[in-house]
């Protein structure tokens, strides 16, 4: 598969693991959930992973939390050089 | 007066074991010795160098007082009292040698020895016998003692008796254990087998059969031999043995070793010490160390005995190459090896860009090579695409722990479980996974210390000889963070916490969040027993017992981490620590049991793609720029691919190289069909291992490996204790692995100029905080240094959190349930969760090319008779097991051991490749695979699966070999 037929398809993986990483804080107290699920994934997500579910969310973003969706604005997506 | 300066053999019996009581001074031969209360006469003794002959006697083990060699004589007693089961006194006079003792010592070992066969020369312990030395010590000079003519007076050695006729008395030597034998011909009975089998290994395997003339040592019940019985070969009995009755075959085969050299065993995260014990290179045997601190004299039988595979002719010795995974490998030269690897994993880079490889460290190697391996990716091919086999393991506890207390380790040593009064063991199967730590727990467990099994499959532990779980709860696999929550809600709504240790030690707005999230009804036993399985009564009894039990230490293992809430578990386990007041002294505390021997360095030392050494975040700027500062480069400060997302870019075209040091992730990781997929997507696999394992079914290039005997280095065990690997031969490949790794490094570009592992310990101290006083002197002097070791610690930290965590306050998280997406239904009725076998490591690539194989040759599936009987199954029948991923056949055993609609079964095999089954799914966190938990459906079989012989024929294939050119 070449990375422009991956990316035709639903990062079907990418959007289950941001659904759990929404379930666990959504359960967190204090108002922050949204942020919190941001930094988990700006922390261990690769940069490509993180473009990805943002580009996801842009297009179609179906199949998303709605705490996921809230925490897209906050997922920093860097430029990439290579 | 007596030499007090005598240089120590650090190797003496001291004869009896060490006591810690107030002192108690006293004179022995004129020398005024001071010991602790308790003592026994003869360590007293041992302490000041006078040595009391002895045969039954030996530290290890605590007194018996049946050989009557080491009597004494004491002023003021009457009569010759046995030197170690006589406690010293205050003021007591002693006399080790007298004309008395003397005699009587002549007299008793005369009488040994008249039922001893004489063949001293030929006898396998020649030179290493304690009969002989003390037959020496006491001057025996002749043995009045004969068989009359006529054979009306047996002995024991002696297959006919002296009129010619059959010696009933004389038993055959039982072989039937692959690495010791049995001569009960050689035996004086005095019991150290026996002993050591309960007392040090706690299995009750030995006996002495008979009373008198007839007491024999017998292995399990009558017609068992040492393979049948209950013995677990852990070479406790050997090691006791003062004579050639219990011998290594080694031993027997090649003769006492000549040199030896105290090394780190490489199989799980207990790390024992072991002497390698040496006839020039060839290894003769390996004997636990007694000072290693994490086993103290300990072994079982991987670390023990199965070290063949280290010589097996499997191995691979010439590096390979090939274009395409369905040539034949082609033997080169290490230098075309280094340069055809190089050149392809710059290409891809070239053209896919600097992300599309990366490297699996090995938490089978060194520290040492470890930091290399995460170096050439941060500083080489400067990215972060690093993992390590933690990802599937213990990651989880990395995340958890480090949210909640600010440190991704246990906090205990392993001696701290002498102090323990409860012990809650969830997930994990010491007694198999960690052998030696699970006959230390056993040991205190005797000693009336209170224990508690969370696990779904009724373990060893829940019942075995002298131990009984006060409590085992059986939970349903995936409904852990249910049942830990309905622990913690017990304990806050009945007022068992310890609300002064939470005040002074953790955020109270925290805490009172937490409690009020924990009171609620929804998490009561009650609530949860439907989902869980667990019956109501028993939680309360166990959330009772663990908070009001005294030391409370929780021991647990990838039954916790590897399911899709296993960070959530890991939380509510540090949780309930924190609740309790149980961490920050001796017998409590939180401990992951770490898998492999280097897991947690593995971890220490980088090798996440989030984390610098050390855990520091790669996003930050001053951790970057210490390692920017040390290699010249500039680090990427974003981070890089987790395995599985190795696997999902490969597949996708964005992953296409990838160097795995001493790991075999297609027979490791879940969902095999996913994994080979990845690697097949791939257009440079390099494999760095000792054999051709599977994943290199899937490789371009193959480096062969060097073992744990060949290299210098340190492992670090899950008590974060730093220990030394020794090399005692030379490479067999020519270079060791951290060799390898940097001349991979230089041929991509790098300028790396390591001649010494002591050298990278150096980097690494110099860059990474909690290493920063560790160097190989200190390891030589200290024996072995828990981390962290810097200026506050200059030897070490055995427990972490004394005074507060290492975050500040501890932390309470909030542990929502929540259920897998792997559900059962009417297609997959059963929940299939894995685990490991005493015999077996891992994927078994080092145990199965060794004897161990006879107690484990296949995998099985464990199925409850009820499940079994309503699908027609019978014990041993071949059956299919299928999931959502794949299917794959095994046989049946069918045991009680796992509830009804749980099965069970271990991942040795290449041959079943459990984990065809497993699925992708994993933990929220850190996408740690969820092993434990996938729906399944058995069904009679009758034989292997479509895919299985389809594997088989792959991995034939791609195992070929050209044959050298001339």
């Amino acid at each position: 598969m070449s990375p422009d037929q991956a990316d035709a398809n639903p990062p079907r993986k990418l959007i289950a693991m941001a659904n759990q990483i929404a379930t666990f804080f959504a359960s967190q107290p204090g108002g922050t959930q949204a942020e919190q699920v941001a930094d988990h994934i700006n922390d261990f997500w690769d940069p490509r992973m993180r473009a990805r579910i943002c580009a996801y969310a842009a297009a179609d973003g179906a199949g998303l939390e709605p705490l996921v969706l809230a925490a897209i604005p906050s997922i920093r997506v860097p430029e990439l050089q290579d | 007066m007596k030499d007090f300066i005598i240089p120590w053999d650090d190797t003496r019996d001291m004869g009896t074991p060490e006591k810690h009581g107030k002192p108690v001074t006293l004179i022995i031969d004129g020398v005024e010795v001071t010991v602790p209360e308790g003592t026994s006469v003869m360590r007293a003794a041992a302490e000041i160098g006078t040595q009391i002959p002895k045969l039954c006697a030996t530290d290890s083990l605590d007194a018996f007082g049946s050989c009557r060699l080491c009597v004494v004589e004491i002023e003021g007693r009457r009569g010759t009292p046995a030197s170690c089961t006589t406690p010293v006194h205050p003021g007591m006079v002693v006399h080790t040698q007298s004309d008395k003792v003397r005699k009587i010592r002549k007299g008793v070992m005369e009488l040994y020895i008249s039922d001893h066969p004489l063949d001293c020369l030929t006898c396998a312990a020649n030179g290493d016998c304690e009969l002989q030395d003390m037959a020496g010590a006491v001057g025996l000079r002749d043995v009045r003692y004969a068989a009359p003519e006529g054979g009306a007076l047996a002995n024991h050695f002696e297959a006919r008796n002296t009129s010619g006729e059959a010696n009933p008395e004389w038993l055959p030597k039982d072989d039937s254990n692959p690495y010791f034998s049995y001569d009960p011909s050689k035996c004086i009975v005095c019991n150290r087998c026996v002993r050591a089998c309960e007392e040090v290994q706690g299995t009750f395997a030995l006996t002495i059969e008979g009373r008198g003339f007839d007491s024999r040592v017998s292995p399990g019940a009558a017609g068992d031999d040492f393979l049948s019985s209950d013995c677990v070969s852990c070479g406790a009995c050997v090691q006791a043995c003062p004579t050639a009755t219990l011998q290594e075959k080694s031993v027997i085969e090649m003769g006492t070793p000549d040199r030896s050299v105290i090394t780190t065993c490489a199989y799980c995260g207990v790390g024992c010490s072991f002497k390698a014990e040496m006839q020039g290179d060839q290894l003769v045997r390996m004997t636990p160390w007694k000072h290693g601190k994490a086993n103290r004299g300990h072994s079982c039988v991987k670390g023990r005995f199965a070290y063949g595979y280290a010589t097996h002719p499997d191995r691979i010795l010439s590096p390979m190459i090939r274009d395409s995974i369905d040539q034949p490998w082609r033997e080169v030269g290490w230098e075309e090896a280094l340069s055809f690897a190089a050149t392809k994993m710059r290409g891809l880079q070239e053209k896919y860009g600097r992300r599309s490889v990366g490297v699996i460290t090995s938490s089978r190697c060194t520290n040492e090579e470890t930091y290399l391996v995460q170096k050439l990716a941060r500083a080489v091919f400067l990215n972060n695409n690093t993992d390590t086999c933690a990802r599937v393991c213990h990651s989880p506890t990395g995340y958890g722990l480090g949210q909640t207390y600010g440190t991704s380790a246990g906090t205990q040593d392993f001696d701290s479980i002498e102090a323990s009064d409860v012990v809650l063991v969830i997930g994990a199967n010491p007694t198999d996974g960690h052998p030696v730590f699970g006959s230390r727990l056993k040991k205190r467990l005797r000693q009336g210390a209170q224990l508690i099994v969370i696990d779904p499959r009724r373990i060893d532990l829940v019942k075995s000889p002298h131990v009984r779980a006060a409590h085992h709860l059986a939970l349903r696999p995936g409904t852990n963070v249910a049942v830990v929550t309905a622990l913690a809600h017990v304990i806050v709504t009945e007022g068992l916490c310890d609300e002064s240790f939470i005040k002074e030690r953790c955020d109270w707005d925290e805490f009172q969040q937490y409690a009020e999230f924990v009171a609620d009804p929804r998490h009561s036993p009650e609530a949860t027993e439907m989902l869980t399985g667990v019956p109501a009564a028993e939680l309360r009894a166990t959330a009772r017992l663990y908070a009001k039990g005294g030391n409370g230490a929780i021991y647990y293992g990838l039954g916790v981490t590897e399911h899709s809430q296993g960070s959530t578990t890991v939380m509510g386990i540090a949780n309930l620590a924190m609740l309790t007041g149980n961490m920050g002294r001796p017998g409590v505390g939180v401990n992951p049991l770490r898998g492999q021997n280097n897991v947690q360095g593995s971890c220490d030392m980088g090798s996440f793609p989030h984390e610098l050494p050390g855990y520091r975040h790669v996003k930050l700027p001053e951790v970057r720029a210490i390692f920017e500062d040390a290699w010249g480069v500039e680090i990427d400060p974003e981070p890089g691919l987790r395995i599985n997302n190795m696997l999902d870019a490969a597949v996708e075209g964005r992953f296409r190289g990838l160097y795995c040091q001493g790991e075999d992730i297609l027979q490791s990781d879940p969902d095999t069909k996913h994994v080979a997929a990845g690697l097949a997507a791939m257009e440079c696999v390099i494999v760095h291992d000792l054999f051709l394992n599977e994943t290199a079914n899937y490789a371009h290039v193959f480096l062969p490996g060097s073992s744990f005997l060949e290299k210098d280095g340190t492992f670090t065990n899950a008590e974060r204790r730093i220990n030394r690997v020794r090399e005692v031969m030379a490479p067999k490949a020519g270079y060791a692995d951290w060799e390898v790794t940097q001349l991979l490094a230089n041929a991509m570009g790098a300028d790396w100029h390591h001649t010494h592992p002591s050298q990278i310990m150096a980097e690494i101290a110099a860059t990474t905080p909690s290493f920063a006083g560790v160097t190989y002197d200190l390891l030589d002097q200290k024996g072995s240094i828990q981390w962290p070791c810097n200026e506050t610690h200059p030897e070490g930290t055995p427990m972490m959190h004394v005074d507060g965590f290492v975050r500040g306050k501890g932390r309470f998280m909030i542990t929502e349930y929540v259920a897998t997406d792997e559900k059962t239904g009417p297609r997959f009725p059963l929940l299939l969760t894995t685990g490991r076998i005493l015999s077996q490591y891992n994927v078994g690539a080092q145990t199965r090319r060794t004897e161990n194989v006879i107690w484990h040759d296949q995998d099985v599936l464990e199925i409850h008779p009820h499940d079994a009987e309503v699908r027609g199954i019978r014990d041993g029948d071949w059956i299919r097991l299928a999931s959502r991923s794949g299917d794959t056949t095994l046989k049946a055993l069918i045991t009680d051991r796992v509830s009804p609609g749980v099965v069970y079964t271990t991942f040795h095999h290449p041959e079943t490749q459990a984990n065809v089954i497993t699925t992708d799914y994993s933990d929220w966190a850190t996408n740690c695979p969820e092993y434990k938990v996938t729906a399944v459906q058995v069904s009679p079989s009758n034989g292997p699966s479509d895919w299985q012989e389809a594997y088989s024929a792959q991995a034939e294939k791609s195992r070929r070999i050209l044959p050298a050119a001339e």
